[in-house]
């Protein structure tokens, strides 16, 4: 036993050492390079406008200290409306992902169903293949959806990915409970309510989440499908402000002396990316173990 | 004669499994009307709509009543300049997205799989995964600001001499700068999936592959990596589905008319053509090529996949 332990210490003194020290530095400059950039972020957004423009450089504090970026930021309008279009959305679209994946998902994954494969083989098909963009759009807009939230909400109302995944949670229900609850007359609708969905909770909380941030960060279809202003959701409105550069519409207003507007821009840019990430970053450490065990029940499904 | 009457007795089974399926399952059918509905109106109709690639589409006329003009739209696409240069830089981008954006989370969870400390692991995972969750509009915004002039990237490949553009007006830069951000937002993430078949590992065979004297590379190629195999497989498979679809929302926040030479992808062009010149027909012809090519390898790819390993997609 002893000998044993000796000749595997000298073995990890030589090569193994080593390796395991520029391992540790490597995670280290790794962890660094992940999350300065959200650093730089938010210490730019928290700087003079003046001594920011004049520093070079790494930035690992703020350049000196101010919130007029903040206060500017929220004087406009468009972002706190954006943020309320983007919450109707987030709402609405959840429930409508989740009644429908889950009909979809019950349906599928029950055995005894005899046009069970060929509505299945319809269904994956179009995961594969689709129209493409200029007719899904043509076909949003005669459906006279221009200019409504619905544009956003109904074409995205079932991701078949995540229905294949929820589908292999119900299929792992045990096929008793069902047959008790049909004995006691139950409705299936009732069984999937009340049996289903409370058995295959960690799923169900999975795809939920999926499904919540790809409404927060869907900015396209919005973009194709809303031209009246009043309706963006909140991605639209920092996509003017970010890549459109944008911000005449904040900063004309402002009241800080004149001069300064083309230096404050650029603060007001990054107090907006800071909003936006906030409420995520909030929620974050509740929900990542929710996450990873999401990406794990994906790969159980090939 | 017996023939005969063996189909007729099926036809009746046949007839009789449906009714009794019908009597049986009605209420599983009437659930599954909302999501018919919506496979139809959402997915088959715009394939339907899809038409008008072989058409002149009018929309007073509507899919239906505008003339057919056969493969004109195909035609015109390829004898288009931009068509060599949209493919060009489709392939050119998902390639090389391929080459160092695959093997990128691999490695990453080997040496997350190989630290000691655990404290140190569960941060550095944790930190590695927060990228994912900001918007790629956000995404965009910051990658525009930091290569911008006076952009903090743009300092650091300024100081080790250079021009004084922005970064996204310097063509050659578009590809390693969608590239490496993309390694950035998606590296930690992707690594969850490989941790996951990594922890799956039978960790017998490592002792026994010790006992037989293997050092640590032995134990990298005889039992981490074919461990890996199947998962690699699969994540590959799906990679290489998506061959023709690089990511144009990414492109389409990011690019300029200046860098459209090296930036400018399918996707993309079928946008722009489509929306700002309002080209509907040819729009949709490029599109659909683009569906049905991607279609094919996904196929390929998958009945490659068959064939060399177990592993396969369905």
């Amino acid at each position: 036993m002893l000998k044993y332990k000796k000749t595997n210490a000298i073995k990890k003194s030589t090569g193994e050492k080593i390796f395991n020290a520029v391992n540790v530095l490597f995670m280290i400059v790794m962890m660094f390079v992940m999350f300065y950039p959200m650093w730089h972020v938010l210490c730019a957004s928290l700087s003079n406008a003046r001594l920011l423009s004049a520093h070079s450089g790494i930035l690992l504090k703020p350049e000196g200290f101010s919130v007029t970026a903040y206060k500017l930021m929220f004087k406009n309008p468009m972002i706190l409306r954006g943020y309320g279009n983007t919450l109707f959305i987030l709402v609405f679209g959840i429930v409508i992902n989740m009644i429908m994946t889950s009909l979809a998902a019950y349906v599928l994954s029950r055995k005894n169903l005899m046009w069970r494969k060929p509505l299945t083989l319809i269904i994956i098909f179009t995961m594969y293949f689709s129209g493409g963009m200029i007719p899904s759009y043509l076909n949003v807009i005669s459906l006279g959806l221009r200019d409504s939230l619905w544009a956003v909400i109904l074409p995205g109302a079932i991701s078949t990915y995540n229905m294949i995944i929820m589908r292999t949670a119900f299929a792992s229900v045990p096929e008793t409970l069902e047959e008790a609850a049909m004995l006691d007359g139950a409705s299936r609708m009732r069984i999937l309510w009340q049996i289903i969905l409370p058995l295959s909770k960690a799923t169900v909380a999975v795809i939920c989440l999926y499904y919540a941030v790809a409404h927060w960060n869907a900015w396209f279809n919005a973009m194709l499908y809303l031209n009246d202003r009043n309706k963006f959701p909140l991605q639209l409105v920092l996509r003017e402000i970010l890549i459109q550069n944008d911000t005449s519409s904040m900063v004309t207003a402002m009241d800080a002396g004149a001069g300064d507007s083309s230096f404050v821009s650029e603060t007001v840019k990054y107090a907006v990316i800071i909003v936006s990430i906030v409420p995520i970053l909030c929620i974050y450490p509740f929900i990542q173990k929710h996450f990873t065990k999401g990406v794990m029940i994906g790969a159980v499904k090939g | 004669m017996k023939n005969k009457a063996v189909k007729t007795e099926d036809k009746l089974s046949f007839k009789y499994r449906v009714r009794m399926d019908m009597k049986r399952n009605y209420p599983l059918y009437l659930m599954l009307i909302p999501v018919i509905l919506f496979y139809i109106i959402f997915c088959y109709k715009p394939m339907y709509g899809a038409l008008i690639a072989f058409k002149d589409y009018e929309p007073a006329l509507g899919v239906w009543g505008s003339a057919w003009v056969g493969l004109k739209h195909f035609k015109a696409f390829f004898e288009n300049p931009d068509f060599i240069r949209v493919l060009r830089n489709t392939l050119t981008i998902s390639i090389s997205s391929i080459v160092f954006g695959f093997p990128a989370p691999i490695i990453l969870a080997l040496l997350f799989n190989e630290l000691r400390l655990r404290r140190l692991k569960s941060v550095a995972q944790t930190i590695s995964y927060l990228p994912h969750f900001i918007s790629l509009v956000v995404v965009c915004g910051m990658i525009k600001d930091f290569v911008s002039q006076g952009g903090i990237i743009y300092q650091l490949v300024t100081s080790m001499g250079g021009d004084s553009v922005g970064l996204l007006s310097r063509q050659e830069l578009f590809v390693p700068i969608y590239v490496l951000s993309d390694i950035w937002q998606q590296v930690g993430w992707g690594s969850i999936i490989y941790l996951a078949a990594l922890a799956g590992i039978d960790q017998e065979l490592y002792e026994a592959a010790q006992v037989d004297g293997a050092g640590k590379w032995a134990q990298l190629f005889n039992v981490t990596l074919p461990g890996l195999a199947p998962t690699i497989i699969i994540m590959l498979i799906l990679r290489l589905g998506n061959l023709l679809n690089v990511g144009y929302e990414k492109v389409i926040l990011l690019y300029n008319p200046l860098i459209y030479e090296t930036s400018d992808v399918i996707s993309s062009y079928v946008y722009r053509v489509g929306f700002a010149q309002q080209n509907w027909s040819y729009s949709s012809a490029v599109g659909l090529l683009n569906s049905v090519v991607n279609f094919m390898i996904v196929i390929t790819a998958n009945r490659i996949a068959n064939k060399t390993s177990e592993t396969s997609l369905w």
